[in-house]
């Protein structure tokens, strides 16, 4: 019997932050309650940022772009060394899965919070931990590298079970990539990923591996102490994804069965004994449509959707991250929640920034109003967020506003809290993903746990995509918000500030309120009654010119109940400039109000081509005098880190070009102007 | 302070009957504003749409701040004459960029706009409310000019519009035109006169006289455009400050100018709380009698119209016939003569002469609720000094310089009328219920009084008295006084500002209010107060 390692624990006394947003917030809180300093670091960009608040310290890291800023080592480790921080912890993204980045912090002399640089570089190579799973007897999908202009045929590619897919070994974000579904697609599609592959990564080889369509997303946290003690904190489920990226997460998974979990947990450990692993990390899975996990990859850092497993555990991620890496071994708190299993159910929906219906543009603004119901302290939600109320999201990062956590004793409690929580939130001032959040956790195919990755495409982006309001919803809350601002007026009112609102003595037009929705414009008239001892009447609404019947119950500037068709809804209202923003139980509105005397000449002149995100111009391709055809490129923008081509609507004249490369532009942004020509029918036809 | 109490009834037979009535008469009056809304009609207020104008109506709902309210005046000029209902015009006070102007609008859906006896009478009155209140005034016009036929009535007076814009401009009053449309020979005065002009491009046309009469008058070819185009007076005469491009564009522009009046009210804003009455004004309609013969306690009056029902009466054991008192409407304080009995006695006219007095010592405007029949008569009351006394009263109403708001809440008869301040004792305003009557006497005693008159004729010629004749006098005399005494007939010869639907007598009263605070308010001095 080997005798035990002796336990060196060397307690963390100030901590860095390489990281923004909710998660450093989240690490700073356990690292509070644990008596650790914290040091925050900060972009220009995140100045005002609630995480900079919250720390004891904070490093200003001069500059906007990642590049500049959070991912500077160098930087960070000044940082570090100013404010006399023993360890450092990289949250996710950013540095986290930079094994130099670990390196360097070792040989700062400082902790790195994380598993060893070697654990990172031997997860970070896509077919090097592949093949080191392989070995370590861990199920991975089969695959075959090729090399040069072989095309391989036969039972080898047979065995690997049809259709396949092309990837390129290099590469990343799927350039390269393409599906075979058959043999006689094998050689185009090899030589059009080698094409690819060359021209992209400088490296033609490319490997086949068998194309699991619509796979579900299976992933199991792991901890490990340096004394070589391993655990698995059970699955979690994340298949519901756009375009690859996690929205909602929940643990356990509907469809894990205990054989599975075992299959599982088995699995994972094999995989992070054979790294060596320390500290926490997920070893993620691909589960096919017989149900079988294939290894995918390792994440070597904390997940975002950690707080679902910190649900079913009871324990506390990050707090075991910082023992951890301060030398202790797991404490006994880990065994006893990997003994008792699973407990209730937890999802967690990542409340994000961007507009599902255009294409998941990201959406930047200051948020007016921040609010997601937390319920009481028995409610088991929980909510990380990097933004409070007046915080403006940038361009610069990525747009999660929040996630909300719901722990519940079943999965369909946790889904009808989680639904009814964000369905409840009133977030102004930008677009969010809310209501398809909302939408998918309704829905029937959720609800019976069908949550493989190909979700939202099979259900459709435009059914989830669409606002919880319908159009007659909308029609309320444009009344609500003529009559809010009506009370407004009226409780702002320089004169006779009790004489009854619109009061005529010979009464001819209605007051109007023009708005424009989601569901179009919406034209709102009302006048009221004369004033009587019950209050406030209506006399006559209309909308869209049609008579309609309302009763007001109360009307003030931030709330209006109404009644229509003998239902009561109660509005809450924020007026920012010309928009209102509505909620209510038949969801909420964001309404734009007509001026009601536009200055002549600020409209925006035909031809126009605007910015539909801010970002930064790339490129311009054309200039003033060049004759367009419909579609045709005319400028390039990049924002979060993805280039958005704007193109001609229709064929003309370029006559004005109002940005240059190197200019960052605001939505709304007049970029190209140009004259339209007219399309003529073909005569000769 | 006490709050009135109420024994309104709104089960008994008395107010089912009063409120019966007192609907019909609110809904014949409604039939006429909406004949004058209507204007000249669905065909010409088409045309007018076609052309991309705004009728006036619609000119004044984007002119006025959002919300707030509109006091037309004068609706139902020229009722029942030659002329449209409403002249023509529309005249009002509303709030416009926070500050309450009076305003007048050309309805050229009507005969072109054209000007005809009533519309210039109507705009008189708009001028002396501007004067009197210190409002600043905009005029939306658009106007064929006179209406020829009648040029005999207008023509000579007709130039007082013009005199009294400058006055209003003398008096730092600041006038303010936006020219629609047309707005030639005499009409150019209008802009003409006024402080501020907005015109609109290709729309607005001013000249004194059009291209066929420069021809006859010099031989000289011209055209419109060049006469007075919009453009041309922008940026060639300067009688145009500010070019609009369509008529939304003029209404911005008119805002614009008013918010940079600069502008202050000059009273003393209201003192009081200005809570609703704790009794519903919509049980006026059942109080007023449907019968003028018959009188109703004012107070039930007063207790649905001044804030929180409050009132303190003044003297309410002396001179019972006529209730005084102190209360206070949409926050600012009143004094409030209201006839109670009808008739005005010794007792009466002392009551009143003393608390026009007192109102005028602390400055505080008088409200008249007026339903009387007149001064007593008869010989114990001729030598007790009825004369003297209702002199006394009517004295003190003249002499008063407090604002006075009149209504007619039932009826205004003899010299009633003149002490409970009609209209030629210039109340600020002057409203009539639905129900009321006006007249010199009621129609039976003054077709009563012809009678005996005529029978006292015949007697001292000495010839016989024809019965049957004097039966035929008597009904169509009755008939006709009956006819006269109505508050259309009355309302159409701007002896009222306008016929108000009793529920809305508090809005009507706060907004005067609202808009005599403009000025400040002081009362008559010189003696010190004489107890009557």
């Amino acid at each position: 019997m080997t005798p035990p390692i002796p336990h060196i624990v060397t307690p963390i006394r100030t901590l860095l932050i390489a990281n923004r947003g909710e998660i450093a917030r989240r690490i700073m809180r356990s690292a509070h309650a644990m008596g650790i300093i914290c040091v925050a670091v900060y972009s220009d960009a995140d100045a005002d940022s609630p995480h900079v608040a919250e720390a004891d310290l904070a490093v200003r890291l001069v500059g906007f772009s990642p590049a500049d800023t959070y991912l500077r080592i160098d930087l960070i480790l000044d940082a570090a060394s100013r404010c006399s921080a023993d360890a450092v912890h990289p949250g996710y993204g950013f540095l986290s899965e930079s094994g130099p980045a670990a390196r360097a912090v070792n040989g700062a002399g400082l902790v790195w919070v994380g598993p060893s640089a070697d654990a990172i570089d031997a997860m970070g190579s896509k077919v090097g931990s592949k093949e080191l799973m392989r070995t370590a007897g861990v199920p991975t999908l089969p695959s075959i590298t090729v090399i040069g202009d072989v095309v391989p045929t036969g039972e080898e590619v047979d065995s690997l079970g049809w259709p396949l897919l092309v990837k390129a070994s290099a590469g990343g974000g799927g350039r390269g990539m393409r599906i075979v579904p058959g043999p006689e697609d094998l050689a185009e599609a090899l030589s059009g990923a080698r094409r690819e592959a060359r021209s992209a990564f400088g490296d033609d080889t490319v490997f086949l591996e068998r194309y699991v369509k619509d796979p579900r997303h299976i992933e199991v946290q792991v901890l490990a102490d340096r004394y070589g003690d391993t655990v698995a904190l059970f699955e979690r489920e994340c298949s519901i994804q756009r375009r690859h990226q996690k929205i909602i997460e929940e643990a356990p998974s509907p469809v894990v069965t205990a054989e599975l979990r075992a299959r599982l947990t088995e699995a994972a450990l094999s995989a992070s004994r054979a790294v060596g692993y320390e500290n926490a990390g997920t070893v993620e899975f691909v589960l096919d449509e017989h149900g079988d996990p294939y290894f995918l990859e390792m994440n070597t850092r904390l997940q975002v959707e950690h707080p679902v497993t910190e649900a079913i555990t009871g324990l506390d991620l990050v707090r075991l991250q910082l023992l951890i890496a301060s030398g202790a071994a797991l404490p006994p708190e880990v065994h006893a929640a990997v003994d008792a299993g699973p407990v209730g159910h937890a999802i967690e929906a990542r409340l994000y920034a961007e507009d599902p219906a255009s294409g998941w543009l990201p959406s930047t603004g200051t948020l007016h109003s921040f609010e997601i119901p937390i319920g009481g302290p028995q409610s088991g939600v929980r909510i990380e967020s990097g933004v409070e109320l007046g915080s403006v999201v940038s361009p610069h990062y990525d747009p999660m506003l929040a996630k909300v956590i719901v722990h519940a004793p079943t999965r369909d409690e946790a889904t009808s809290t989680l639904a009814a929580t964000l369905d409840g939130s009133r977030i102004h001032g930008v677009a969010t993903n809310r209501d398809l959040l909302v939408r998918t956790l309704r829905h029937a195919g959720f609800r019976r746990g069908d949550t493989d990755t190909g979700f939202i495409d099979r259900v459709g982006l435009g059914n989830l995509a669409e606002p919880l309001a319908d159009r007659a919803a909308t029609e309320r809350h444009a009344l609500a918000a003529a009559l809010g601002a009506q009370a407004q007026r009226r409780s702002q009112a320089r004169v006779q500030p009790h004489i009854p609102t619109g009061f005529r003595n010979s009464p001819s037009a209605l007051q109007v309120s023009t708005f424009d929705s989601h569901h179009g414009v919406v034209a709102v008239g009302y006048r009221f009654d004369r004033f009587d001892r019950s209050g406030q009447r209506l006399d006559q609404v209309e909308i869209d010119g049609t008579p309609v019947d309302v009763r007001v119950v109360s009307a003030e500037p931030g709330m209006v109940a109404l009644t229509v068709e003998n239902i009561t809804r109660r509005y809450r209202l924020e007026r920012v400039g010309r928009t209102t923003y509505v909620d209510g139980s038949d969801g909420s509105s964001v309404l734009v109000e007509h001026e009601r005397f536009p200055i002549p000449g600020s409209q925006v002149a035909p031809g126009s081509s605007l910015a539909p995100m801010p970002g930064g111009v790339v490129r311009v391709a054309v200039a003033v005098g060049d004759e367009v055809e419909p579609g045709q490129l005319l400028v390039v923008l990049e924002a979060m880190k993805m280039e958005h081509a704007i193109h001609a609507s229709a064929a003309g004249t370029v006559s004005e070009v109002d940005v240059s490369v190197g200019d960052q532009v605001e939505t709304g942004q007049v970029l190209v102007v140009m004259m339209v020509t007219m399309v003529m029918e073909d005569s000769e036809s | 302070m006490p709050t009135l109490p109420t024994t309104v009834d709104v089960t008994s037979d008395s107010y089912r009957a009063n409120r019966a009535a007192l609907e019909a008469a609110v809904a014949l009056v409604d039939e006429q504003l909406a004949l004058a809304r209507a204007g000249g009609g669905e065909r010409y207020v088409a045309r007018h749409r076609e052309r991309g104008k705004l009728p006036a109506r619609e000119r004044i709902e984007l002119l006025l701040d959002r919300d707030t309210a509109f006091l037309e005046l004068c609706p139902l000029a020229g009722w029942g004459s030659q002329f449209a209902v409403g002249a023509s015009s529309i005249t009002g006070i509303g709030v416009v960029e926070g500050i309450e102007c009076f305003i007048s609008a050309n309805d050229p859906t009507v005969r072109g706009g054209a000007m005809n006896p009533f519309t210039f009478k109507k705009g008189a009155r708009g001028s002396d409310i501007a004067l009197a209140n210190r409002l600043p005034t905009i005029n939306l016009v658009e106007s064929g000019g006179a209406d020829l036929p009648s040029q005999a009535e207008l023509f000579i007076p007709g130039g007082r519009a013009f005199r009294d814009l400058t006055r209003q401009s003398a008096a730092t009053l600041p006038t303010v035109a936006l020219v629609f449309g047309n707005s030639t020979a005499g009409g150019a005065y209008v802009p003409g006169m006024s402080d501020y002009i907005v015109m609109i491009e290709e729309r607005s046309k001013v000249f004194l006289g059009g291209p066929p009469l420069v021809k006859m008058a010099t031989g000289e070819e011209s055209n419109d455009e060049e006469l007075g185009g919009a453009s041309m007076h922008a940026r060639v005469s300067g009688l145009a400050d500010a070019l609009a491009v369509d008529e939304p564009d003029a209404i911005r522009l008119g805002r614009q100018i008013v918010s940079r009046l600069n502008w202050r009210k000059r009273g003393a804003g209201p003192s009081q709380p200005a809570d609703p009455p704790v009794h519903d004004p919509d049980e006026l309609l059942g109080i007023a009698s449907a019968d003028p013969k018959v009188p109703f306690d004012p107070r039930e009056v007063l207790a649905r119209v001044v804030d929180g029902s409050r009132f303190d009466e003044f003297k309410p054991l002396y001179g019972a016939s006529l209730v005084t008192g102190w209360g206070s409407i949409h926050g600012y304080p009143v004094g409030i003569l209201a006839n109670h009995r009808g008739v005005l006695f010794s007792q009466e006219a002392h009551k009143a002469t003393q608390f026009i007095q007192l109102a005028n010592q602390i400055d505080v405007p008088l409200i008249f609720l007026q339903n009387t029949t007149g001064y007593m008569v008869g010989k114990e009351y001729e030598q007790a000094g009825i004369i003297k006394h209702g002199a006394q009263m009517i004295n003190a109403v003249s002499n008063s310089s407090v604002p006075h708001l009149t209504v007619n809440i039932g009826a205004s008869y003899g010299a009633g009328n003149y002490g409970m301040c009609g209209r030629a004792y210039d109340p600020r305003f002057l409203f009539a219920w639905p129900n009321a009557r006006s007249a010199v006497m009621g129609p039976a005693q003054l077709a009563g009084v012809l009678s005996i008159v005529g029978r006292q004729s015949a007697a001292a010629k000495g010839v016989p008295f024809d019965e049957e004749a004097d039966v035929a006098m008597r009904e169509m005399v009755e008939a006709q006084i009956e006819a006269e005494s109505l508050p259309l007939f009355l309302t159409a010869r701007l002896y009222d500002d306008g016929i108000i639907d009793p529920r809305d007598t508090r809005t009507v009263l706060g907004m005067c209010l609202s808009v005599i605070d403009n000025q400040p308010i002081t009362g008559t001095r010189g003696y010190g107060v004489f107890r009557m």
